[in-house]
């Protein structure tokens, strides 16, 4: 089972680790820190970089695998792989690493050691839940990516962070504390721990009390993660109060884990329950993408407005994913076609373009609100102040920050050629056909979206005429007095590029993207299409 | 040496805690002069002579071999040489670590050490006894003289209210447990373990229900529970533990909401198991009923605490309805790799190493700042950053996160509660675990998220921060790699299953 290359996805792993490690041993003084880990993560960023390559999608399947023993009483395993799904996922997490280490490089100054730790750690644990393909393996970096963030919000956040990272480490484990429990449930049906052999194993079929248990146990932790409507309460505040850094990964990389946990666990172990709740998955996404644009809307804190549009952007995700699952098993495709007279080819291409546009909608949510999140950031920097009735008419005191920041508004929004527009076609294309009621109701969310980020975003910030008296206090981003908005400076302007880069190549040319995806979508329905 | 050696560790501490008595009475260190540390030092080496004693009797290489019984009285099986051996890691973790805050606070050093060594005594031969009188007989030692240890700071007033009222309930528990073990004398003719097995087993044979002199186990059941339960702070039996753990000189809190604790749930399980194996359908629902209101009663009132060394009390006995929720799940009929009495026994393994780990900070700050408020532990990371960094990860290990001990021992624990399918007990402990969360983090909190860092670098004790770090590695490795420890608990498991009639 191990290639010889095996290797690569533990170096992958642990490389973080010992960077952590390195930094609170060797860490002497706080640039020799700042220097060493933006080194120090550049190595992972190199290795997802390879994976990506390296990774063969005309094959597809688990890739790179790595299995060794670790608790062998209870037939739980060190088992590491990579599919299409987890191989892109892993490259935006070690990119937004990459990123926000060398961003806080610029801007952190108070406790350098810890906080490098932290983002180390942080790195480590979630790259461990993409790669991990043992329940107790999965569970154990799940829970540890918990630690590092309620440290970066508690230490590093702003006035209220001690109520918003303890309300954030709660939900979350409360969550993870239901799914630990659907994992000992799977446990004592298929008698393994290992992922894989587990979901082919088909635990609770033909029992759709204990499977339907099984899967809320399981959607309950990765609801809270999501986050999916009505448990995104933590949310917000979490976003208000983290460090930008701490927002940028909280966004983007750790809110994803709950949507890949849905894709690598709930799908292909619980199909029947999946199809039977299909539509309650669904409805919460189709809620929580008009609910959370409407929201935002009524924001005055431009941090919090971003934060919510993640609930809605990930209402896309749990959309996408829902509509999939929702004619998955063979009986459930057989009566999907009887309702809508396609073909079941036609109904299962739409599946797959679901899946496809919710992965798709991950990574590219990563990337877009990272940048959103580091261009609130900077601004804050500057500010001290995010309340958008302060600002305006700052398009031409920084134009640099404005046509970033309008080209990641409007790739948020969706505008074709850039990143977000592929996603919100596939999953609204794919989910029309299997849901048409639910996803033309989340077609309302999109006019909405339109509504925040031109008139809350890029009105009421950029346009107009620029009043010096509503915002009299501007530093630089080095916290010197300076007479008014400052344009971004080298470091942060590295920072972006490469993420509005992304955006634009993404939506010129998506394919490359997509082939991942599709692959793993794919592979997912045939492997339950062909369990039942 | 025949029954002799099997009772090794018992024998080591008795000639320990005398020796130590005799050297006090014939050596005078002179006026103003404290040797203290001196005792401290013999109790420590005699308690690893008795540990490493314990450890030999582990019979690791052949678990199917049967217990081996010494004076007819007690029986030196794997379960209680696992149980000793974590009872005496703990109690040499506090031996060492509050030689000096002993030291400073009393001057009858001599009588102190020897009393705990006497209460090691005690737990030992609790945890080996197969005979209800031997039980209670060690039962009573244990209690009288943590009574003492408890109240042993004579000019402290809190101390000498925690000594009574533990005192006070204890009297009474033991009392209703004599109770208890007198009405199963008259039901079955008998005081040891296997033979009231046995004959219960007769008298039910297969009947349906419980009559005649059976029913008399019922009554029997609860009244020794009650006196179990107060041993292991289990509700409604707890009220006595805050407020004498909060007021005892720390070592001695230590050990009673460890050591003390394990010894008592190793005597609860050898008596369910064993002696009431006929009646597991009437104990399982009330060990479960106790489960729960043992955790969410602690739970509740820990939150309100804000002395963090009667928070950690409070959470203590939460704990034990964790523990005890393992015990309800005991599959005695065909034994599993995520067996109830597994989690039992890793769960009290990590948490001993957990807990006392978290006194013992505690014990770091009264040294220091002569406070255990959570304000004293505010900006601690910057006082003393890795007294704050091996708290935290105590305080984690409670709360159950991975790469911890604790998280290993809830697994067991709620594995073997979702195994018997009891999903409404996994489903109270899972919002019980968010509760504890809270308070738990309300520590982390204080002393991590502020940037304020007044007072001075405190300077901790070497002998308490050697402790300390032992009971972090330990948490830790528990928490990364438990096969090893694992291994040792099934063998002990298996070992007390096996002889259940």
């Amino acid at each position: 089972m191990d290639s010889p290359d095996s290797i690569v996805l533990t170096i992958l792993l642990f490389w973080p680790l010992v960077a952590a490690l390195l930094v609170i041993l060797l860490g002497s003084s706080d640039s020799l820190i700042k220097k060493g880990s933006i080194w120090a993560s550049l190595l992972p960023l190199g290795l997802s970089i390879y994976l990506l390559f390296e990774y063969d999608s005309g094959t597809g399947g688990m890739q790179f695998e790595q299995v060794a023993k670790w608790i062998p009483q209870l037939n739980a395993g060190y088992h590491l792989g990579v599919d299409g799904l987890s191989v892109p996922l892993i490259f935006l997490t070690t990119l937004l690493s990459t990123l926000s280490i060398y961003y806080s490089a610029g801007v952190i100054n108070e406790r350098v050691k810890e906080y490098f730790f932290l983002m180390h750690l942080l790195e480590f644990s979630m790259i461990g839940v993409f790669l991990a393909l043992d329940y107790v393996l999965f569970y154990v970096f799940w829970e540890i990516s918990l630690v590092p963030m309620y440290f970066l919000i508690g230490i590093w956040g702003g006035e209220n962070r001690g109520y918003a990272a303890t309300k954030f480490f709660i939900y979350t484990l409360v969550g993870s504390v239901a799914m630990l429990l659907a994992i000992l449930g799977v446990y004592f049906a298929t008698g393994t721990f290992d992922i894989v052999e587990a979901a082919a194993a088909k635990p609770f079929a033909g029992n759709l009390t204990l499977a339907s248990l099984a899967f809320w146990g399981f959607f309950f932790g990765f609801a809270f993660k999501v986050p999916s409507f009505p448990f995104h309460t933590w949310l917000p505040d979490a976003h208000t109060e983290a460090p930008t850094a701490g927002s940028v990964i909280l966004a983007g990389v750790l809110l994803k884990l709950g949507a890949y946990g849905m894709l690598r666990i709930m799908l292909p172990s619980f199909p029947e329950a999946s199809v039977y709740w299909a539509t309650w998955i669904v409805g919460l996404g189709a809620i929580a993408i008009v609910y959370g644009a409407f929201v935002c809307v009524a924001q005055t804190d431009l941090k919090r407005l971003i934060a919510y549009s993640s609930v809605s952007h990930m209402g896309y995700v749990m959309l996408g994913i829902g509509a999939a699952a929702a004619v998955m098993t063979p009986d459930a495709l057989h009566g999907a076609v009887n309702r809508f007279g396609l073909t079941e080819q036609a109904i299962q291409d739409s599946a797959a373009m679901a899946l496809n546009g919710a992965a798709l909608q991950m990574f590219n949510h990563g990337i877009i609100t990272g940048a959103l999140f580091f261009l609130v950031g900077i601004i804050y920097e500057r500010a001290h102040s995010r309340d958008l009735s302060r600002f305006g008419g700052l398009a031409t005191k920084t134009p640099h920050f404005y046509g970033l920041m309008l080209t990641a508004a409007f790739a948020s929004l969706g505008l074709p050629g850039l990143a977000g527009f592929w996603a919100e076609l596939f999953t609204f294309r794919g989910a029309f056909a299997i849901m048409p009621y639910w996803a033309a109701f989340g077609t309302i969310g999109i006019v909405i979206t339109a509504v925040y980020i031109l008139y809350r975003i890029v009105q009421n910030v950029f346009l107009g005429e620029y009043d010096p008296s509503k915002l009299t206090h501007w530093t630089t981003v080095q916290g010197e007095h300076a007479d008014g908005p400052t344009d971004m400076v080298g470091f942060e302007k590295v920072t972006m590029w490469p993420l509005i880069a992304a955006m634009f190549l993404i939506g010129i040319y998506p394919t490359p993207l997509v082939s991942y995806f599709n692959q793993s979508a794919r592979e997912l329905l045939a492997f339950v299409q062909n369990l039942v | 040496m025949g029954d002799l050696g099997y009772i090794a560790p018992e024998i080591i501490l008795l000639i320990g805690g005398l020796f130590i008595f005799c050297l006090d009475l014939a050596y005078d260190p002179g006026v103003g002069k404290k040797s203290g540390l001196s005792y401290m030092a013999l109790s420590a080496l005699f308690l690893s002579a008795a540990l490493v004693a314990a450890v030999l009797q582990l019979n690791i290489s052949d678990p199917e071999a049967g217990p081996k019984v010494a004076y007819s009285m007690m029986t030196i099986d794997n379960f209680g040489s696992f149980i000793k051996v974590t009872i005496f890691s703990g109690m040499i973790l506090t031996t060492i670590a509050g030689g000096r805050y002993m030291n400073r606070r009393s001057g009858n050093q001599g009588e102190f050490w020897t009393f705990f060594l006497m209460v090691s005594l005690a737990m030992s031969i609790a945890v080996s006894a197969n005979n209800l009188v031997l039980v209670y007989l060690a039962i009573e030692f244990l209690s009288i003289t943590s009574y003492m240890l408890a109240g042993f700071l004579r000019e402290n007033r809190r101390s000498n209210e925690a000594g009574l009222k533990y005192f006070l309930y204890g009297s009474i528990a033991s009392a209703v447990m004599l109770y208890g073990i007198s009405l199963l004398y008259g039901a079955t003719g008998s005081l040891y373990l296997h033979d009231i097995a046995a004959e219960f087993s007769v008298i039910i044979g297969e009947a349906t229900e419980v009559t005649g002199l059976a029913f008399a186990a019922l009554p029997a059941m609860l009244l020794i529970l009650a006196g179990l339960g107060f041993k292991a702070s289990l509700a409604p039996f707890y009220q006595w533990a805050p407020d004498t753990y909060d007021g005892s000189p720390t070592p001695v809190a230590t050990y009673l909401s460890t050591a003390s604790k394990a010894a008592a749930f190793a005597v609860l399980a050898r008596f369910f198991i064993v002696a009431m194996a006929s009646f597991e359908v009437n104990w399982v629902p009330v060990l479960a009923a106790f489960s729960i209101i043992t955790m969410t009663m602690g739970n509740l009132a820990a939150l309100r605490q804000t002395s963090v060394k009667r928070m950690i009390a409070y959470s203590s006995v939460a704990q034990a309805g964790y523990i005890l929720m393992g015990l309800v799940a005991v599959t005695s009929s065909s034994p599993s790799a995520m067996d109830g009495l597994n989690g039992v026994l890793l769960y009290l393994f990590a948490y001993l190493f957990t807990n006392v780990g978290a006194f013992l900070v505690v014990m770091a700050l009264e040294e220091t700042v002569e406070s255990t408020h959570i304000s004293d532990y505010r900006g601690l990371i910057k006082r003393a950053p890795w007294l704050a960094v091996m708290f935290t990860i105590f305080l984690l290990s409670l709360t159950g996160i991975p790469l911890t001990g604790g998280f290993f021992g809830k697994f067991y624990v709620f594995g073997a509660a979702i195994q018997r399918q009891y999903f409404w007990l996994a489903g109270i402990g899972m919002i019980n675990a968010g509760i504890a969360a809270f308070y738990y983090l309300r520590v982390v909190r204080e002393m991590y998220f502020t940037s304020e860092g007044e007072g001075d670098t405190l300077d901790v004790p070497m002998a308490l921060q050697t402790s300390l770090l032992i009971c972090t590695i330990v948490t830790l490795w528990i928490g990364v790699y438990p096969s090893a420890v694992i291994d040792w608990v099934s063998n002990a498991s298996v070992q007390l299953l096996s002889v259940v009639p």
